[in-house]
């Protein structure tokens, strides 16, 4: 592998990814460099919510109009990663109706189309929400999978001659003469060191993104804030359900693929806790009672697991007391900001305006590397995206008594043509809940950078259903051996590791059937495989 | 009775245990089993009806899953929900010949010796599989010369002379196909100082109409029964019912696949069996057997949707009642047929693969005659063996002095 590349892109998340590709379609070489998997930082811990720019027309018009034009973008480009569910934004007797008519002024300044709605429309349209409502307005909402969203753009990278390294830490910034000019790193599945040089390095690391700059000396002022989520066993709702007042914690449910999400609280964490957040009970009580404000069905629905993410806000620069936090896109060019050459970090925004932060990010480095090039990734489809859409490919497949393909396709897009289902074997169910077959598995292995159980879920959804792993995951482990990623002590291990993780979820909301299911889970792994005893490598 | 919530599928923990006792499972690989086709799809299936399958229609609704459930999911209810919801597959010819009990057997009992007899043609059976997709193999039951309602019309005298009164759910196979059943339980009811009584109107309980996919009309029917049960509870007059697959409709489909509330009348309607072994238990009626019966080996089979009322126990101790049976408990599976899932051309191979065990069984058992509450297990327990099968209640009452 070559060790000089015109731009290093360090972080995974969708951010990276976006920017990765969009150097690589330019003709720019860059090679992105992600510590664990891509997108286990903000990006996969979200609501997964295609946002309309609605949430935000009434206090925020900028982020409302680049939200609502990002959104247009992600239905043509990644509309395997998409789903059109549209969104209704209601209100309660306890809002009053007065906020609605600003909204829906904001909301059409902004360029997002909102139709007030009847109630009885409101429950027409989706029958699970509240049904004390006194006022909805309908908004282009959807769902995002933010897993598909960033492995997209990572293959479109790569098809494009990018380089991705994940399980690569980054030790070192190289500076030479007030200059970064590359990375000293550590693989740290093989303890391989190396090192990488750029003209130009990208910090697209998100919180973690202070610690980096301060490699180079560099003070970037960042406010973790905590978001909290649970995750319903199945779909309560098709319709995202947003409350219709000034934004506040739990008002936004999204149904995403198989499952429906509640969020978000939000909390200032120290920096010590953002790899390694737990759930609180307080954050589980209110989330439930919030949540159950839009659809009351939450109250009696089984709930699969609760995650938290963190947001990456940053303060703004002319602020010295770091309170005032500025919520838009933020590009440092530490050439000007810090006299740092050769640096560039991105950073605020959210993952909806992924693209965006891409396209400004590799614009500065086209100005500074002088390159002549137009950004075309709100154009040019990411790989599995197609014109025709979602829904058409889904219901071709409605007759050919294939759960698991009509799945794969949900999945994959056009790229579901890859995955061999020419046999039985290839077509038996690895993940029962999420339908994903052993050809499934093979394929994410073998061309989505997969290097453990965890990755794999990213790629897939085998054991993010109603059972968290129990069926599917030492199946899984067993395609894995097979294919001669692991071997059997490192796929035991891995198996530890990966129930932990669903554990892990599951703790803060172990409960009911979900603590049901937690026992079975355990006397399967601990009873019949003794994977508590395992010795750890 | 336990009060089930909306979402019953999410009380699946995925231990599979249901698709281990799934009949269909265990002999055709193509059925993904009950934990696929019903929790785990219900779930996709809010997604968009694109996760629907066809293959849900190889479920024969023995309701089997359910009972081996250890979480109460409501297993069988949920496929077919899904497949009346879902289903692209609309019934034609076959459907409404095998589904319209009612119709086809009244106008057969006109002409039964003309429709038996051309039934029991070899060819005839060969043209019905390549008009009607009905496997030539398949053996129609026989159509009854006069139907069991005509019967009782003549005896309503007679019977409104008992102090006590029942009213009697007798089914399309009694009135059409075999009314000395009916008969037969005539006899025991006013052995045990019991006059019998027809409902109101009785209509098909329409469990064909339900699983070949006529919601429409089942509804209709079902609506219609609910009504004339409803009157005779009024009246107290229990309802009773020979046959365990009427029984379990009027009493659990109704409510979980028509959604028809029949909570009020829910508890007045009994099975056969159980209504007499209740009545012999409570110290105050008992029967008087003929000392001359022969001694007879009886088998008993228990159906599948006596097995999910969980009333199986009450034929078998009926039949340890009678001092002339020595009984032999076969071990409780599907016979296959499935009411009119066997008929079907491409059901019959699966049919009589899940039967084959039972087949065997009853073989072994040397029996002289089989029991069982359900007259679709009768007939293909005739069909695929040598043995004669009877219900508890025809061998009851033929032992009686």
């Amino acid at each position: 592998m070559k060790s000089e590349y015109d731009v290093i892109i360090i972080g995974g998340g969708a951010t990276g990814a976006g920017v990765a590709r969009d150097c690589a379609l330019r003709g720019i070489s860059a090679l992105l460099i992600e510590r664990e998997d891509i997108a286990t930082g903000a990006t996969g811990r979200n609501h997964g919510l295609l946002h309309s720019g609605a949430r935000y027309a009434v206090n925020d018009h900028e982020s409302a109009e680049e939200c609502i034009k990002e959104n247009m973008i992600l239905r043509r480009i990644a509309q395997h990663c998409v789903e059109d569910t549209g969104g209704i934004f209601i209100s309660l007797p306890e809002d009053g109706l007065e906020f609605q008519a600003k909204f829906i002024d904001s909301c059409r300044a902004a360029g997002i189309s909102a139709e007030a709605i009847d109630p009885k429309e409101a429950l027409l349209l989706e029958p699970s929400v509240n049904p004390s409502l006194i006022g909805a307005v309908k908004v282009p909402d959807g769902s995002v999978d933010p897993f598909r969203l960033t492995a997209a753009n990572i293959m479109d990278a790569r098809l494009h001659g990018a380089k991705v390294l994940t399980y690569t830490r980054v030790e070192e910034l190289i500076i030479e003469n007030g200059r970064v000019v590359g990375v000293k790193t550590l693989n740290t599945i093989s303890g391989h060191r190396d090192e990488y040089r750029a003209q130009i390095t990208v910090n697209a690391c998100g919180i973690w993104g202070r610690d980096l700059a301060a490699k180079a000396g560099i003070t970037i002022n960042m406010l973790p804030a905590k978001g909290a989520l649970l995750v319903f066993g199945h779909r309560v709702n098709n319709v995202v359900i947003n409350r219709c007042r000034k934004p506040a914690d739990a008002d936004i449910l999204v149904p995403g693929d198989s499952i429906t999400v509640i969020g978000t609280t939000s909390s200032k964490v120290p920096f010590d806790q953002c790899d390694n957040m737990y759930v609180t009970r307080e954050e589980v009580e209110l989330l439930l009672r919030e949540g159950s404000m839009l659809a009351p069905a939450l109250n009696h629905t089984r709930i699969l697991r609760a995650y938290a993410g963190v947001r990456p806000l940053v303060a703004s620069d002319d602020d010295p007391s770091g309170r005032s936090v500025s919520r838009g896109i933020v590009v440092l060019d530490h050439a000007t900001r810090d006299g740092v050459e050769g640096f560039i970090t991105i950073t605020g925004g959210k993952l909806m305006t992924y693209r965006l932060m891409a396209e400004w990010t590799v614009d500065l480095i086209c100005k500074k590397l002088n390159i002549n090039a137009k950004c075309t990734t709100a154009e040019a489809l990411l790989p599995g995206s197609s014109t025709s859409t979602n829904n058409e490919n889904c219901k071709r497949t409605a007759v050919s008594v294939n759960r698991s393909k009509a799945s794969a396709i949900y999945r994959h897009g056009t790229n579901a043509e890859k995955i061999d289902h020419s046999t039985a074997t290839k077509r038996a169910l690895v993940c029962e809940c999420e339908q994903v077959s052993v050809g499934e598995i093979e394929y994410a292995v073998n061309c989505l950078n997969v290097n453990n159980l965890v990755d794999l879920r990213r790629r897939t959804r085998m054991g993010m259903g109603t059972c968290q792993g129990e069926l599917c995951a030492c199946r899984a482990a067993s395609v894995m051996a097979s294919v001669g990623k692991k071997c059997a002590a490192t796929a035991k291990a891995d198996l530890k590791n990966f129930i932990a993780e669903r554990w892990k979820g599951m703790a803060p909301v172990a409960w009911g059937d979900t603590l049901r299911e937690g026992e079975l889970i355990s006397w399967l792994y601990d009873g019949v495989c003794d994977l508590s005893n395992l010795k750890s490598e | 009775m336990k009060q089930y919530s909306e979402h019953n599928f999410e009380q699946c923990t995925k231990c599979t245990v249901c698709t281990v006792y799934c009949p269909v499972a265990t002999v055709n690989p193509l059925y993904p089993g009950p934990k696929q086709a019903g929790p785990d799809g219900e779930r996709l299936r809010r997604k968009g009806p694109q996760f629907f399958d066809e293959s849900l229609n190889m479920c024969l609704n023995c309701k089997r899953c359910e009972v081996a459930c250890p979480s109460d999911v409501r297993i069988g209810d949920i496929i077919q929900s899904a497949r009346i919801k879902y289903s692209a597959k609309k019934p034609g010819l076959r459907e409404f010949t095998l589904a319209n009990t009612d119709l086809v057997g009244s106008m057969a009992t006109l002409v039964a010796p003309v429709v038996n007899t051309t039934l029991g043609l070899k060819p005839v059976r060969q043209v019905v599989e390549s008009v009607m997709n009905i496997d030539h193999r398949r053996i129609f039951p026989k159509y009854s010369f006069g139907t069991f309602e005509g019967w009782m019309r003549k005896q309503k005298k007679a019977q409104a002379q008992y102090q006590k009164q029942l009213a009697y759910f007798h089914g399309c196979y009694v009135n059409y196909n075999n009314p000395p059943l009916g008969q037969a339980f005539v006899k025991v009811a006013n052995a045990l100082g019991y006059g019998v009584q027809l409902l109101d109107k009785e209509k098909c309980c329409g469990v064909a109409l339900i699983s070949n996919g006529f919601i429409k009309k089942a509804t209709k029917q079902a609506k219609s029964n609910i009504e004339s049960i409803r009157k005779a509870t009024k009246q107290s007059l229990k309802v009773v019912a020979t046959s365990s697959t009427c029984t379990f409709t009027l009493k659990d489909e109704y409510h979980h696949l028509l959604g028809l509330e029949n909570g009020d009348i829910r508890e007045n309607i009994d099975l056969a069996v159980r209504f007499i072994y209740n009545l012999l238990s409570d110290g105050n009626h008992t029967l008087k057997f003929n000392p001359e019966a022969p001694r007879i080996r009886v088998a008993y089979h228990t159906p599948c949707h006596l097995e999910r009322l969980g009333w199986s126990q009450y034929s078998i101790e009926l039949l340890k009642l009678i001092p002339s049976v020595e009984l032999i408990q076969l071990e409780s599976q599907c016979c296959g047929i499935a009411g009119t899932y066997g008929f079907k051309k491409e059901n019959y191979k699966t049919s009589q693969e899940i039967g084959q065990p039972l087949f065997n069984a009853i073989e072994e058992s040397e029996c002289d005659i089989v029991a069982t509450d359900c007259e679709t297990c009768k007939w293909q327990i005739e069909m695929s063996t040598s043995k004669k099968v009877l219900h508890p209640i025809e061998i009851l009452a033929s032992a009686l002095m």
